[in-house]
């Protein structure tokens, strides 16, 4: 029963840090308790996606999915499943709607609604291992462009397929390669840009984690169609296993031959090295991105030049993001016409979201482009939690904006999203319910922009400032009737007059929700409520004086004191003195306590 | 050279290919405001208030770094345009000290300019200012960061004019700093003192220390001379203000050296009014320096000259001249020592 079964334990960072590797550890233990350490293996993967659900393992050749599993159930999943064959069930998924356990992969609309191109191996492969790869295709795209295609050939190939960059603004690869390879010089770079930051998105990581040497041969394929023998992986430095994973990679590659001089008796040398950014957001830029490859303060300069013309050290340089690179090896193993199939006219091939807030499955999923929002959140994404209404979902990180309920059908691609008020970005997803305010969203990403503005240009540097401390008055009861005006104002001549696409886009947040919800920012300037229910300094409670019953629960834990009245009367809140915490609430017995 | 045409502001003008934007509405006497631009250092595209409109280009581009291409039509004022340049000073004055009556940048500061003349006050984007403390530990230079407008220009004079690289941007966004290393006060750093970050700065925040109180820049008659101090031949302004010199400035059309100089030559002209200076030849009589006519002293110092030739040779004597001369003077001190003393005993203190 137990022969020829794998056993997947994710190991990416987000399982990792919920115990994945004690997990292992006790499964190898009671394996070999049980004598299957022959038979059974363990594979420890990069992410299988299914963060929410942590540490997540999955069982083959069945592909049965357990959940949220501890190293206390392991003796029970070995004794009961790898041993007998039957399921766990108290660890098996539990479908939203049907309310019944599903145990298969194909079962579970979160993994069956997928299609998975650049996560075909995160979560099957042991990513450190160069034979896993390779025993799925891995290197076939190289080895097929070493032998058969000459570098115009893959050019026109990438430009057939219709990709476009995955690092937000959207691109078209093949054109962006064709600037490089054109640029006459004795020397040019390609890099590939990890430098992931936007809040909540952490598909790049994944890929790095789980599939490095999916990143590699898409650049070595890149690097002979531009001519470049010379490359960077710029990852930031918050990233250690996906560094660590990667220069595993490149060591494995470059024992292979797939790496270094003569790749393949080819003629064709590559060298790629890893370089650890130190955290700052703008260098995400490519031009900022390169002076801090140089030594520099990360800080973007005018364009043109662009890189394809003086980029790295001065010379011509590409650069990529990680998702980009990684979508290369399968358009070449399976050619233009394959991947242009999927997603839609103008967008071609699947895109990576992180879906997350307030949704019941978070995690990483792969769509074709063109797939609607309410596919992604309701069918992958099993709908919102707790069975609360949708608000709005916010798209494409702090460069992007919240869209609402109306926009649900809006099949994403980057055309569409751009024309709402927002963006593909990288790729965040970020799921609001009705409890959640937007001036407070805005403001929160405006809070982030500002912090992370790099301090060149006047607009971004100052004027972020300036949009935080109005969204900041308006959550606090302080907005002014002609803040929104001034607001607006700021908001456009920012994303007219900045030099970058940080603070171009830092805008976006506020004109999207502006769009939008305008109602929810009069409500708090000239209502001074908070819609929501979230802005504590707009909130009032009161005590329903026929509802209580005079427990003296709310008194006895307010920390503000600010709770009067005597046993078995009415309780009042002297409002002046409340500090709007909401602890009554939670331990009124009653229901007796209203907040407004 | 090719030429192109465009048309800025309805006019039809012809400049030369590879010319910016800005450098054609110059050429042709339109006014763009600028604070980041600087002819002697590399542009950087940092202020923004230089933007206007052109027609096909998506936002309003910075004409300092925007090339001008054949047929471009760009608008330097139309509302948008100004709309969008008075919202950048603002920005700007609501992070700025007002104490424009103590700064010594009065009449000359480019935000104040700008200001003005586009009603920018600072009230509508009023919110939390910098307050962060004064660098005054050096005799030369005051630096006021919170009158720092980030512009940038400091930081490439240190590093394109004068090659130090002391000064570079610390922290980010609103806080954002200029500086040295570790935010070092200036005479904790590796800094020389050549000012020319001051020379640069286009407000308050970089000034001649010791010029400040000593005179509003309108009550200033700036007078252009040659540095007394070496032989380079760098040219300056004497700022002199009722007949006295109150310091120095770079006179950004000095043929030698543009807006660089020294240590000495931009802070070192307080000598004029040294006390100790000397003003005539001193001989030493029975051990102490008596004041002479100059006849007297060029007589001894030839008499003392012939005797020693006499006695000992013309190799007995030897000369070493210093950079403080001009090279004339060198010049002139080399053939005396080997046409009249006749010895090829010569030296330079500049030499090794």
């Amino acid at each position: 029963m137990a022969e020829n079964k794998r056993i997947l334990v994710c190991a990416g960072t987000g399982c990792a840090s919920s115990g994945a590797h004690k997990l292992i550890d006790a499964l190898k233990v009671e394996l070999k308790k049980q004598g299957l350490e022959e038979t059974v293996s363990i594979v420890g993967t990069g992410c299988q996606g299914f963060c929410e659900k942590g540490p997540t393992l999955v069982i083959e050749p069945e592909d049965i999915l357990y959940t949220s599993v501890t190293p206390e159930d392991v003796a029970e999943i070995v004794a009961t499943d790898i041993m007998k064959g039957e399921r766990v069930e108290r660890l098996l998924l539990v479908d939203q709607v049907t309310q019944k356990p599903v145990s298969t992969l194909s079962e579970i609309r979160f993994f069956a609604k997928q299609h998975r191109i650049v996560l075909k191996n995160c979560g099957v492969i042991d990513p450190q291992k160069i034979e896993e790869y390779t025993a799925r295709d891995g290197y076939a795209g190289l080895q097929k462009v070493l032998k058969e295609m000459s570098p115009e050939e893959v050019l026109e190939e990438v430009k057939k397929s219709g990709l476009r960059g995955r690092g937000g603004a959207g691109f078209p690869t093949g054109l962006k390669w064709g600037f490089c390879r054109q640029t006459p010089s004795d020397k040019k770079y390609i890099i590939c840009n990890a430098d992931e930051g936007d809040p909540g998105a952490f598909m790049d990581r994944s890929v790095l984690e789980g599939d490095p040497h999916s990143v590699i041969e898409g650049m070595l394929i890149g690097a002979y169609a531009m001519g470049v023998d010379e490359g960077y992986v710029y990852c930031r430095a918050e990233y250690p296993l996906a560094i660590k994973h990667l220069e595993i990679a490149i060591r494995q590659a470059e024992e292979a031959g797939y790496l270094g001089n003569n790749i393949l008796n080819s003629g064709f040398n590559f060298k790629l090295r890893v370089f650890a950014g130190a955290g700052a957001f703008v260098c995400g830029e490519e031009t900022a991105l390169m002076a801090s490859i140089e030594g520099k303060r990360g800080m973007p300069r005018v364009r043109p030049p662009f890189p394809a013309v003086s980029g790295l050290w001065g010379k011509p340089t590409n650069i990529n993001n990680v998702e980009t690179w990684s979508n290369i090896p399968h358009i070449l193993r399976n050619g233009a016409e394959w991947y242009a199939q999927f997603g839609t006219e103008k967008s071609k091939g699947t895109k990576i979201f992180a879906l997350t807030g307030k949704v019941n499955n978070t995690g990483l999923v792969e769509v074709p482009m063109g797939t609607t929002l309410r596919e992604i959140i309701f069918d992958i994404g099993d709908g919102i939690q707790n069975g609360k209404a949708f608000k709005a979902v916010q798209i494409g990180g702090p460069s992007g904006g919240c869209l609402p309920e109306s926009m649900l059908d809006l099949e994403v691609d980057y055309d569409t999203l751009t024309k709402a008020g927002a963006m593909v970005g990288s790729g965040g997803l970020v799921i609001m319910d009705e409890t959640t305010c937007m001036v407070d969203i805005a403001r929160f990403f405006l809070n982030f922009s500002t912090k992370e503005s790099c301090g060149k240009c006047t607009p971004c540097r100052e004027g972020t400032k300036r949009m935080y401390e109005i969204l900041d008055r308006i959550t606090k009861g302080k907005g002014k009737a002609e803040d929104l005006d001034t607001l607006e104002n700021l908001a456009l001549t920012i994303k007219a007059t900045s030099l970058c696409g940080l603070g171009q886009f830092a805008p976006s947040p506020i004109l999207a929700t502006l769009k939008y919800f305008r109602h929810e920012f009069e409500a708090h300037i000239f209502d001074h409520k908070c819609p929501a229910h979230a802005c504590s300094a707009l909130l009032s409670y009161t005590i329903d004086a026929e509802k209580c019953k005079g427990c003296g629960m709310c008194a006895k834990n307010c920390p503000a004191t600010c709770i009067t009245g005597e046993k078995k009367k009415p309780y009042v809140i002297k409002e002046e003195d409340c500090i709007k915490c909401g602890t009554c609430i939670e331990k009124c017995k009653f229901d007796a306590i209203t907040r407004a | 050279m090719e030429w192109y045409n465009l048309t800025i502001d309805g006019c039809e003008v012809r400049v030369p290919k590879g010319t910016t934007v800005l450098e054609a509405c110059r050429m042709n006497d339109i006014q763009i405001p600028t604070l980041c631009q600087d002819k002697e250092l590399t542009p950087s595209g940092a202020c923004r208030l230089c933007v206007v409109e052109i027609e096909g280009m998506r936002n309003l581009p910075p004409s300092c770094v925007t090339q001008v291409a054949q047929g471009m039509v760009v608008q330097t004022q139309n509302t948008k345009v100004r709309a969008a340049r008075k919202v950048i000073l603002e920005l700007l004055v609501a992070n700025h000290p007002l104490d424009c009556m103590t700064c010594q940048k009065m009449g000359n500061c480019s935000l104040a300019e700008y200001a003005y003349e586009y009603g920018a006050t600072g009230e509508i984007y009023k919110g939390e200012k910098r307050d962060l403390p004064i660098d005054s530990g050096n005799p030369f230079i005051l630096r006021d960061p919170n009158k720092c407008i980030s512009c940038g220009k400091c930081i490439k004079a240190c590093t394109e004019i004068q090659g130090r690289s002391i000064l570079d941007f610390s922290f980010r966004g609103f806080d954002t700093q200029v500086g040295p290393a570790f935010n070092l006060p200036y005479n904790e750093s590796d800094c020389v003192f050549c000012g020319s970050c001051v020379s640069v700065c286009p407000v308050g925040a970089l000034t001649e220390k010791k010029m400040v109180g000593m005179g509003r820049s309108w009550e200033v008659s700036k007078v252009q001379t040659t540095c007394p101090f070496c032989g380079t031949g760098c040219n300056f302004d004497l700022n002199v203000k009722d007949g006295k010199v109150i310091g120095v400035t770079s006179n950004p059309d000095s043929p030698v050296n543009g807006k660089a100089l020294c240590v000495k030559g931009r802070f070192g002209m307080d000598m004029i009014y040294s006390p100790t200076r000397l003003t005539t030849p001193l001989i030493r009589k029975d051990g102490v320096l008596v004041p002479a006519e100059w006849d007297e002293a060029i007589a001894l110092v030839a008499a003392k000259f012939g005797q020693i030739k006499k006695e000992s040779g013309p190799n007995a004597i030897a000369a070493l001249s210093s950079a403080h001369c001009t090279n004339e003077e060198n010049y002139l001190m080399q053939k005396f020592m080997r046409a009249v003393i006749g010895t090829n005993n010569v030296d330079h203190c500049a030499r090794t």
